[in-house]
């Protein structure tokens, strides 16, 4: 292999120089601007004070986080968090039987399942949590079917519960679990299935002791993709939820639009943040010691 | 090698965020002061070369104003809409009044944004047909001693509900509040701050417009034990809900209603016993606004008998407009009692006025920690 | 899947497959039977009729938010993508660091909500009017971070010895990049910029807190359609939706035409 090369002469320099800052100052600049100031904002605002239509009045102080700590908001943030781990698990348990599915169709027919799969998705988003306000409706089709099943006489009240919230986030997010998922089973090499199942292991074994911890990677990828979503959304719950049903997505949306709060919304902003940070250097983690286990 | 290649870019990034920060910690000290004086207009401007910027609920004002006041004045108007009135504060703030120049809102939030300095005082000698307006409305447009908003409808906060899928017609807040088991999971109430709080605090006997915190401590908790019982809080598809069969009962104001009862006849609007509140909407014209002209024209235009009367008719709200009332024909007034025979009930309520900062922040606070509950 | 008698097809596999493409596709069917409704209800069928079709295209205000939504998807794809394939290429043949990677996707990950509010913030406090405009910033901003993951996941495997070698040939830095590195990443640059112009087409939460009091995208516009209640006439918007959602996925599936292990 070459040792990296002196092209000689400070002017040849100088265009190394001048090269990386070419390509990565535009685009590190727009980003300084764009992303890092707004957050550098947001979490100054933590420890600033409310204007009365919005934007901060700069009286400093810690009210925001002593706020947080009562008992309603740590309770949206454990009811979001619950409502985010179930959609999670939900599409888990949905996802991976379908993408496993998927992974065993002839070549041909998998390319048809997975635009299949992506076709909802590319469906603009609001209009497939609108397609569940119809379903789930007393007055809507799931009811009709309920009771014309003979099921029951009285129309449910699906709508508007935590339960169509989850529904809707699970719907809205699924191809996002599908897709890596898939991909990951794809990966797995089936000799080392077969050596399992030669060496007398059942078919349960054969998924717990070795599908599945080589799918893990697939698995996390696919969790963060719904969770993260799940966890910061605030239309889901609005729409499904009547209003009742409230995540912290909800409480920052309001903070923001309505109550006018920034300073408070940007204290659970910033909860949200660090909570998801932590949760990829889980991931992170858990892909090393897969890998390398793998390899081991 | 890499050392060499990695500094360009990091400096650069450096750079950029410090001055990026510089420029946003000076913009956030900057203040507006703004002075309570209209400003001068001019009688002669050419209109044509004018164009405002109206925002307004849906279907909430003739469908061809627009056209209406080009033809009339020659201004041009783009419409916009807001779907509460907090949305339309958020509007007017979020960009300090730019790109709008009137808006349609209601009267704690008009208020609000007039003692913030947001709005024009209106100079009324500029408005032909402010002499048309009702003096009750015209007196509660006013902030220390301007007005800074035209009154566009008034009417009442009462619980809309289906005649023919109720066992007894509501006659009081908790009926609404504390459903019978029938009802359970089938009505519907506001979100909206202050006419969320409404049903609980005037159940419990008090001013809609208290700022006492035991008094809204008690409402609070009323509302929370109220929750569990609703389908859904909601501002601007309960008539829908109710004709579709959805709710029973809705906390909803009488001209929503009125939407209602002219798709099915069994929709009827009653204001509770223990009284309600006299609300008013308002148009009002942004202080950042730089066609102040053409927005007086548009305000004129509405106020205009002719006008006005089509909003009653038309959108059934009650308005309060003397002229224009004389133009409303008596089959609207028949078949709409709260714009005909029940028209004193509103004025009847308690007018629902702004509460000064420090009080929103807390009915705000309530209804998050209600909703959340 | 390597071996051949593994695949001995799906078994009990058939069951979730069905019941998932049912989950996935009952709504959409219901929003595309009830579109054709002729009453004004969304629940109940009152006869076939197209009228909410005919709404539709008459709808001024729904047409104008689809304008406005192609212009900022075309405007933030095209900022994203110039920047993006720049800063990847940068990333990739000139730093080591993992935590300026890191950053340089990290908007991609971020939920929306918090790039959402932190814009408004910027916005507010720097003066600037909301518009069409910001929004477009906006997504040229979470956009170049999928263009960097995309473009970057292409360079990770190669090497530079191809552009080393233009350089010791004399080729000054711009016209390697041009002929040399450019048409070795045309394809993730490409499903790079299909991607960011997709996302904004759809992007809801950004928008909404960006747009200026006039700007409508048409994310905006459905929800504010939505929660005014539910007519038909999303039904037909919803239909139109789906149908042009198939054509492009079809589409690009064809050219992508994956390379199958057989």
């Amino acid at each position: 292999m070459t040792t990296t090369k002196q092209h000689g002469g400070i002017g040849a320099r100088l265009r190394r120089g001048v090269e990386p800052a070419v390509l990565l100052g535009p685009g590190l600049l727009f980003y300084a601007v764009l992303v890092a100031v707004p957050v550098l904002l947001v979490t100054g605002y933590m420890f600033a004070t409310r204007g009365r239509f919005g934007g901060v009045e700069w009286e400093l102080g810690l009210d925001n986080f002593t706020r947080v700590t009562d008992s309603v908001y740590l309770e949206v943030f454990r009811e979001s968090l619950g409502l985010a781990l179930l959609a999670t698990l939900l599409a888990l348990l949905i996802g991976y039987p379908t993408a496993y599915a998927i992974a065993k169709l002839p070549p041909r027919w998998r390319t048809v399942a997975l635009v299949l799969v992506v076709v909802p998705f590319w469906t603009n988003f609001l209009i497939r949590v609108y397609a569940w306000i119809v379903l789930l409706n007393s007055q809507g089709l799931l009811n009709d079917l309920l009771v014309g099943i003979g099921v029951t006489d009285d129309r449910f009240t699906l709508l508007y519960t935590p339960g169509a919230v989850v529904v809707g986030l699970v719907y809205s997010y699924l191809p996002l679990m599908i897709l890596p998922l898939y991909a990951a089973i794809e990966k797995v090499d089936d000799d080392l299935l077969e050596a399992s199942a030669d060496l007398g292991a059942g078919r349960v074994r054969t998924f717990l002791g070795v599908q599945l911890p080589l799918t893990l990677p697939g698995v996390v990828t696919g969790s963060i993709l719904v969770f993260v979503p799940s966890l910061g959304n605030f239309v889901v719950p609005e729409l499904l939820g009547g209003g009742k049903t409230v995540m912290v997505g909800n409480l920052i949306r309001d903070q923001f639009l309505k109550a006018q709060d920034w300073p408070f919304g940007s204290v659970l902003a910033m909860m949200v943040v660090v909570l998801l940070v932590l949760l990829f250097l889980g991931q992170a983690w858990v892909t090393r010691r897969v890998e390398g286990g793998a390899r081991g | 090698m890499h050392t060499t290649n990695r500094r360009p870019g990091r400096t650069a990034a450096a750079a950029v965020l410090g001055t990026a920060l510089t420029l946003v910690l000076a913009a956030c000290g900057g203040d507006d002061s703004s002075s309570a004086e209209p400003t001068a207009l001019d009688p002669d401007a050419d209109l044509s070369t004018q164009s405002i910027v109206v925002s307004n609920w849906e279907a909430y004002m003739p469908d061809d104003i627009a056209d209406v006041v080009k033809e009339k004045t020659g201004a041009t108007v783009e419409i916009t809409y807001h779907a509460t009135n907090e949305d339309m504060v958020a509007k007017v703030t979020g960009s300090g009044g730019e790109g709008l120049d009137v808006v349609f809102g209601s009267q704690p939030y008009l208020e609000a944004l007039a003692k913030a300095g947001m709005l024009e005082p209106l100079d009324t000698d500029f408005l032909d047909n402010w002499g048309n307006l009702e003096t009750a409305a015209t007196d509660t447009a006013e902030v220390d001693g301007d007005a800074y908003w035209a009154p566009y409808t008034w009417g009442t906060t009462g619980i809309c509900y289906r005649a023919d899928l109720v066992d007894e017609a509501p006659t009081s807040w908790y009926d609404l509040l504390e459903p019978s088991a029938a009802n359970q999971g089938k009505v519907t109430m506001m979100g909206t701050e202050r006419w969320a709080m409404l049903p609980a605090l005037k159940a419990l006997g008090y001013s809609v417009n208290t700022t006492d915190e035991d008094e809204l401590a008690e409402a609070k908790d009323l509302m929370v034990a109220a929750k569990p019982n609703l389908l859904a809080y909601d501002d601007s598809t309960f008539y829908e809900r109710l004709i579709s069969g959805e709710a029973t009962m809705t906390e909803a104001w009488d001209g929503w209603c009125n939407y209602g009862t002219g798709e099915d006849e069994n929709i009827k609007f009653v204001v509770p016993e223990e009284g309600s509140d006299l609300w008013t909407d308002g148009i009002a014209v942004l202080k950042s606004s730089e066609s102040k002209e053409a927005a007086y024209a548009f305000i004129d235009t509405i106020l205009d008998a002719e006008t006005h009367a089509w909003v009653e008719e038309n959108i059934l709200y009650n308005i309060p407009n003397e002229a224009a009332l004389e133009l409303v024909p008596a089959e609207v007034t028949d078949a709409y009692e709260t714009l005909g025979t029940r028209r004193e009930e509103m004025l009847a309520g308690e007018n629902m006025t702004d509460v000064g900062d420090d009080a929103a922040a807390i009915y705000n606070q309530i209804i998050t920690e209600v909703t959340a509950s | 899947m390597a071996s051949g008698t593994r695949r001995s097809g799906l078994g009990w596999l058939w069951l979730p497959l069905v019941l998932c493409a049912a989950f996935l596709y009952l709504p959409i069917l219901v929003l595309v039977v009830m579109s054709f409704n002729g009453g004004g209800s969304a629940y109940s069928w009152d006869g076939f009729s197209l009228r909410w079709y005919d709404e539709l295209l008459h709808d001024d205000v729904l047409l104008e938010s689809v304008v406005t939504s192609l212009g900022i998807a075309a405007g933030a794809t095209v900022i994203a993508t110039v920047l993006g394939t720049l800063l990847a290429v940068g990333l990739a043949r000139h730093t080591r660091s993992r935590l300026l990677e890191a950053a340089a996707m990290a908007p991609a990950i971020l939920p929306d909500l918090v790039l959402a509010i932190g814009l408004l913030s910027f916005f507010y406090a720097a003066g600037i009017p909301k518009s069409a405009g910001t929004v477009l910033l906006a997504h040229a901003a979470f956009g170049t971070a999928f263009v960097v993951a995309v473009v970057r996941s292409r360079l990770a495997g190669s090497d530079a010895a191809l552009e080393e070698a233009s350089r010791d040939l004399g080729a000054g830095a711009l016209s390697t990049f041009v002929l040399i590195t450019l048409p070795s990443i045309a394809p993730a640059v490409v499903a790079g910029a299909l991607l960011v112009f997709t996302l904004s087409l759809d992007e809801f939460v950004i928008a909404y807190f960006t747009a200026g009091p006039t700007t409508k995208t048409l994310p905006i516009t459905v929800y504010s359609m939505v929660r005014t209640g539910v007519t038909p006439e999303i039904n037909a918007l919803a239909t139109v939706l789906v149908v042009v959602s198939v054509v492009v996925v079809v589409v690009a599936a064809r050219a992508i035409r994956p390379k199958e292990k057989s």
